[in-house]
């Protein structure tokens, strides 16, 4: 009788507190998700990009959701020294033609997989790295003509946005 | 109730609120040994330290603004249009690097004496949960002039949490509160940083109560046994700590006056842009030997790893030294590697701010592969074999093998 008694108030306790951490939890959630991105950062979603002024050799870097993105005009022989790259010598095996929709354009997201940083090789007069792609100043990865990593502490290639072309000359991102 | 003091008013207030008896208690009758050396300084002058940011802290927040276009040109504001906006700003800036240096020196005293031994493992970690306080504070206050350092550096250290397997890039779109670091992010860190300094004091005050608890240790690191052991807190140590606040405060006032911007970045008076990094990042002096570690291993989950582990390690020291004698004074060979450990995490801050190629690398590997031998290897080695002289029998016995005298 007496034994009846104290389980069923254990049992009791149990679930109202079972049920109290789940209220807090519930509570909490909206508090943790206001920090997530609103709706009007995520709507700036789309960016287009005019190729024509873009000459075979010349980069471009536009801002798409507050990153940049790297477009490049690739020359013939850029385009060859990607895609005569074994896959088996890539810390992160990629072809080439999965990572650009026409080979002339390579469009990727102009920020260094290991911490953030930017690369540098977009300006003429900037080191582009062993591999004449991107070299990155904070901790010296090296990246490739079709973005690939190949040295240094970044474990991935620089990531291929969600593009479309809209027009022959005219790409839009996002 | 031993509430007989003169004051009436006192009196009556301590009868019913006994917060002039609990002050009594704590900064003035408080029994502390009497063999403390000018080690024992730096506690209360990391107090002092906490209360000038706060202050300094609250006079730029009156003239701050937390948003992408502003911040900088608030913060140039402060420096030449607001009344002794340039002292204030000179202060906070350089009362953060004062502060880190009481407070490493204030840590590596305790790791010389013993003093996160038995019964005070609490009390030691309570300091170390200030410490990972005080980098958040700090790495959130570097951001917010939006200076090019400011803006990278944060990139850089936000970025360290997309290593987290599997969660970590929502981890780190959360803590941006987009995607890339933007008006959000600076928005929340202001906030943040005026937060946490205050979630400081009360870690401080929990600290000061775990050392109530059993005393300071002391250079000798044996227990309290007579009462001639001790002296009263107040005048003894409240006139040492003045004197040492006074030290503290000349070499303090010679950097704000002399050379505010000598532990500065120039990169940061060049407003953040987001589309160029600067060619040599580093962080703040402070955080240059994590930054080392961090950069010495050549895998991301893998260095950020170490980076924190560097921290965990300093939590566990209570369970990997196990040595009975508490004071380094008494362990000879422990001395030796504990020379070997302050230089290398003085070597680890030189190879931090140096860029990563060539020697540095492998000088930064062998350094960090030092100071966690130090911690994980020769500290649990050495409390099985260290070969300790003989204890003093109480702090007022004197002992002609450690005294030098008959
Ligand atoms: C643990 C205590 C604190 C530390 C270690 C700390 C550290 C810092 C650092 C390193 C900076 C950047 C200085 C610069 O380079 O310009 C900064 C800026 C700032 N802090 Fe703090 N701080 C602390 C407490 C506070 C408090 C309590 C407040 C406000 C109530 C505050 C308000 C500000 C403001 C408004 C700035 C931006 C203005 C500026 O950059 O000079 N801080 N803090
Ligand atoms: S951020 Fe590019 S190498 Fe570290």
């Amino acid at each position: 009788m007496n034994n009846k008694n104290t389980s069923r108030r254990d049992f009791l306790i149990t679930t109202t507190n079972a049920f109290g951490i789940v209220g807090v939890a519930c509570f909490a959630w909206p508090f943790i998700d206001q920090m997530n991105p609103a709706a009007d950062m995520l709507a700036l979603a789309k960016v287009d990009c005019d190729l024509s002024k873009i000459t075979a050799g010349q980069s471009a870097t536009l801002i798409w959701r507050g990153k940049p993105i790297f477009v490049r005009h690739r020359t013939a022989q850029e385009i060859e020294k990607a895609n005569l790259v074994k896959l088996a010598d890539l810390p992160d095996p990629e072809d080439d033609s999965s990572r650009a929709q026409r080979p002339e354009y390579l469009i990727v997201v102009g920020i260094c997989t290991h911490l953030g940083c930017v690369p540098l090789g977009q300006n003429p007069n900037e080191p582009k790295g062993e591999y004449e792609g991107w070299f990155c100043p904070c901790h010296g990865s090296q990246y490739d003509t079709s973005g690939r990593i190949r040295k240094g502490p970044a474990p991935t290639n620089l990531p291929v946005p969600k593009y479309r072309y809209v027009s022959d000359t005219v790409v839009r991102i996002g | 109730m031993a509430a007989n003091f003169s004051n009436s008013l006192v009196r009556w207030i301590d009868h019913r609120l006994p917060v002039f008896s609990y002050l009594r208690h704590a900064a003035y009758d408080y029994p502390t040994p009497k063999n403390l050396n000018y080690w024992w300084n730096f506690g209360s002058l990391a107090g002092i330290s906490l209360a000038i940011m706060i202050v300094s802290g609250i006079a730029l927040a009156m003239n701050y603004t937390p948003h992408v276009n502003h911040a900088f040109d608030s913060v140039e504001r402060i420096m030449r249009d607001v009344n002794y906006g340039w002292l204030i700003r000179y202060i906070h800036m350089n009362g953060a690097s004062f502060f880190f240096i009481v407070v490493y020196i204030h840590i590596f005293r305790g790791v010389y004496f013993g003093s996160y031994k038995s019964p005070r493992e609490l009390l030691w970690i309570l300091g170390v949960i200030i410490l990972l306080l005080m980098m958040a504070t700090a790495f959130m206050g570097y951001v917010l002039p939006w200076g090019q350092m400011s803006f990278w550096g944060a990139t850089v250290i936000t970025n360290l949490f997309s290593a987290v397997p599997l969660i970590g890039e929502s981890l780190v779109t959360w803590l941006w509160g987009g995607f890339s670091i933007d008006n959000p992010t600076l928005n929340r860190f202001f906030v943040l940083h005026y937060l946490f300094p205050f979630i400081i004091v009360s870690i401080v005050l929990l600290h000061i109560v775990a050392l109530h608890r059993f005393g300071s240790n002391n250079p000798l690191g044996i227990d309290i046994k007579y009462p001639n052991d001790t002296i009263p807190f107040h005048p003894y140590y409240t006139i040492k700590d003045a004197y040492g606040l006074g030290v503290f405060l000349i070499l303090f006032a010679g950097v704000v006056f002399f050379a505010p911007n000598f532990f500065g970045e120039p990169d940061n008076y060049i407003p953040s842009n987001p589309l160029s990094t600067p060619l040599h990042i580093v962080p703040e002096w402070y955080f240059l030997p994590f930054y080392a570690i961090l950069r010495s291993i050549p895998d991301k989950l893998g260095g950020v790893i170490s980076m924190f582990g560097s921290i965990v390690v300093l939590l566990l020291l209570p369970w990997l030294d196990r040595s009975p004698v508490r004071s380094g004074h008494f362990r000879g060979v422990f001395k030796i590697f504990f020379g070997i450990l302050l230089i290398d995490i003085v070597a680890l801050g030189y190879l931090g701010g140096k860029p990563s190629r060539g020697m540095y690398v492998i000088f930064s590997r062998l350094a960090t592969a030092y100071y966690f031998a130090y911690f994980l290897v020769i500290l649990p080695v050495l409390s099985k074999f260290d070969s300790s002289r003989l204890l003093p029998k109480s702090i007022s016995t004197p002992m002609p093998e450690v005294n030098g005298i008959e």
